[in-house]
């Protein structure tokens, strides 16, 4: 008899959860830290009750070792930046071609749009749409540092010991341009590049007694900057625009040779199965009033049209805080990664950190 | 029939950790071992060769930073036998049965805090404006503050805390087995103090430190949250490297082959330390 119920338990139990896969549909999201707040997961899922949202998040790197991993497996909706689609699906063939109809892209910002699709077509097909910008720069607290304009500063002796970068390619690039080259236009040539990022590095290196540490993620950034133990970093600018909202003297500082730009996109994992739920998610966080939400919790802003608008108040305030017309139109959009260079550029890194330098 | 019974049991208990160890052990790292023979040649197209082995011998870097983390390691180990003997002995042979419980669950009790927590508990303590500078400030000691942070020292505090659990406690087990007539005989015989340490109680937790001190060792070597948080500029850890190869730099085959050097390495370390003392696993972790 105890049998009995054991048996039907389990199989009302089986299902209970075959009835639940027919009828909920999930939508995996691979995505960046902020990238799915709370509030807007919830609207989603209230306006189309059959899709449950599960968000994992990640950075770019992850997000292609995790898709690679798999063949692409494992998500339906992605969000690497725009430099990482192209030589990602060249080398590991992660992800799926876009059909543009099913997206109203008429929303989205021309300029930003046509340079996502130009980053990402192969072979005719486009790969990856975008979703929101924003830049890599400088920050400093202008109250100590008021001067403080370029990547150079960093190593200026006057900050000794109170400065900071992330050891990662973003400061390697923001150097090159500030020692007068154009790091973008060597992709083409790989022994050019190689020169450069030798430079690079010897610059770099003898920086290092100049640095306090270099810093890991934005949460010991922003306790290094808001405890003034440092006066100015390399940093992400909604870092920057966090710190803001707590100092008002902590600025972001869109470099003197430009700020390096990143747009994150939407791409379709080459195995993903709910192709139809990612597109409306697509679509529905395109929505002006979702727009404020996204961007309320990533600190970027929107590839919409209108998109500096859309931003919640304090960040549109730290925006314009930051940028003048020059600035935005000094930016450096990163360009496509080719194959090779993620490997030139991690070792220089390694080289960078292995010196003594101080 | 009962010699068929006695064959089932021991088949069924034995499963799960063969299964385990083949499943979980054996295959993932039969799979990096090709993996690491792998040299890529194109997008997409592979070779066999040793090609990131030989990367990893030509480029100082690599064997610089595994040759420091060895040593790190090493003095790690070390100082946790140094700080977690004395505790060990206490908790088995000086306190009291009732407070010997309190004792050992004091001990544990920062185990039940991940390891990112403490991380950050340190950098709390240590950082520029953190609790001890600014307290040295206050009392007068110094009058600048002090940056704790971010060197190799606070790298090896770091790990020392992390890990001397993982010595006091085969250490508590193999003294708490010791009889304490043995250490009244060593001293009713003319010892003093250091000779009956020497003599009787080291000899006797030998099976405790050597266990303790290899996966001590393991540990620290494979740890890879501590030294990035704690580390400094300069301050390179191996597991850093097989992270980059992997996740920065999309290159499984080298990160792979870094891998199984990480673990050839140690184990050779083991081997190597185990030789000095004169041990072996048989008469040591086997009992304890």
């Amino acid at each position: 008899m105890k049998h009995k119920t054991k048996i039907t338990g389990l199989m009302a139990a089986m299902l209970l959860t075959t009835a639940s896969f027919a009828q909920a549909e999930t939508l995996r999201l691979l995505t960046w830290g902020s990238y799915a707040p709370e509030e807007l997961v919830q609207k989603f899922e209230e306006r189309y009750p059959d899709i449950d949202v599960e968000v994992t998040f990640s950075n770019n790197e992850e997000m292609i070792a995790k898709l690679r991993a798999t063949g692409g497996a494992g998500f339906d909706l992605a969000q690497p930046s725009h430099d990482r689609i192209h030589a990602a699906q060249m080398e590991y063939d992660i992800y799926k071609p876009l059909d543009l109809s099913k997206i109203d892209t008429s929303v989205m910002e021309a300029s930003h749009l046509e340079g996502v699709k130009a980053n990402t077509t192969i072979d005719g097909e486009v790969y990856a749409v975008p979703h929101q910008w924003g830049t890599s720069g400088l920050m400093a607290n202008k109250a100590v540092a008021p001067d403080f304009k370029g990547w150079g500063d960093l190593c200026d002796p006057q900050y000794q010991g109170k400065t900071s970068m992330r050891l990662k390619r973003t400061i390697l690039l923001g150097t090159a341009f500030s020692m007068g080259h154009d790091p973008f236009a060597a992709y083409s040539d790989l022994d050019k590049y190689q020169q450069i990022l030798d430079e690079v590095a010897e610059k770099l290196i003898e920086c290092k007694a100049n640095i306090k540490a270099y810093w890991k993620g934005g949460d010991d950034l922003s306790a290094m900057m808001l405890s003034g133990e440092i006066v100015a970093s390399e940093t992400w600018d909604s870092t920057a625009y966090k710190l803001y909202g707590q100092n008002k003297d902590i600025v972001f500082v869109p470099p003197a040779t430009g700020a390096l730009a990143w747009i994150d996109t939407f791409a379709l994992p080459r195995k993903g199965k709910a192709d139809d739920a990612a597109y409306k998610w697509i679509n529905f966080v395109l929505e002006p009033e979702n727009v404020t939400i996204m961007s309320g919790s990533t600190g970027a802003i929107a590839a919409v049209k209108g998109g500096l608008e859309l931003l919640p108040e304090d960040k549109r305030n730290a925006v314009t805080a930051a940028f003048t017309d020059a600035d935005i139109a000094n930016l450096k959009f990163f360009a496509n990664i080719p194959a090779g260079v993620e490997d030139m550029e991690g070792k220089t890194l390694e080289k960078i950190k292995a010196a003594t330098g101080g | 029939m009962q010699s068929d019974i006695k064959r089932l049991s021991l088949i069924l208990l034995f499963a799960p950790f063969a299964l385990w160890i083949a499943l979980l052990i054996i295959l993932p790292h039969m799979g990096m071992v090709v993996l690491s023979l792998r040299e890529k040649v194109a997008p997409r197209v592979y070779e066999f060769g040793f090609g990131n082995y030989i990367d990893f011998i030509n480029e100082p870097i690599y064997w610089n930073t595994l040759l420091r983390t060895g040593s790190m390691s090493i003095l790690v180990t070390f100082l946790a036998l140094l700080i977690g003997f004395p505790i060990a002995y206490y908790i088995a042979k000086i306190a009291g049965k009732r407070s010997r419980g309190a004792l050992f669950l004091l001990c544990l009790i920062p185990l039940w805090v991940s390891d990112l927590i403490r991380a950050f508990g340190w950098i709390l303590l240590l950082r520029e404006t953190g609790v001890i500078s600014t307290f040295l400030i206050r009392i007068g000691l110094i009058d600048q503050p002090i940056e704790f942070l971010y060197n190799d020292i606070t790298v090896v505090i770091g790990l020392v805390y992390t890990v001397i659990l993982f010595m006091i406690v085969p250490l508590v087990s193999t003294l708490d087995g010791m009889d304490n007539a043995m250490i009244e005989a060593g001293y009713n015989l003319g010892g003093n103090g250091f000779t009956v340490l020497r003599r009787i109680i080291v000899p006797y937790a030998m099976p405790g430190i050597v266990s303790g001190c290899i996966v001590v060792f393991m540990m620290t070597a494979g740890s890879y949250l501590t030294p990035i948080l704690l580390g400094g500029k300069n301050s390179s850890w191996f597991t850093e490297q097989i992270y980059d190869q992997f996740i920065t730099r999309f290159n499984w085959e080298s990160g792979a082959a870094f891998g199984f050097l990480l673990l050839a390495f140690t184990s050779v370390v083991v081997w190597i330390g185990l030789r000095l003392t004169g041990q072996t696993l048989a008469n040591t972790v086997a009992k304890s």
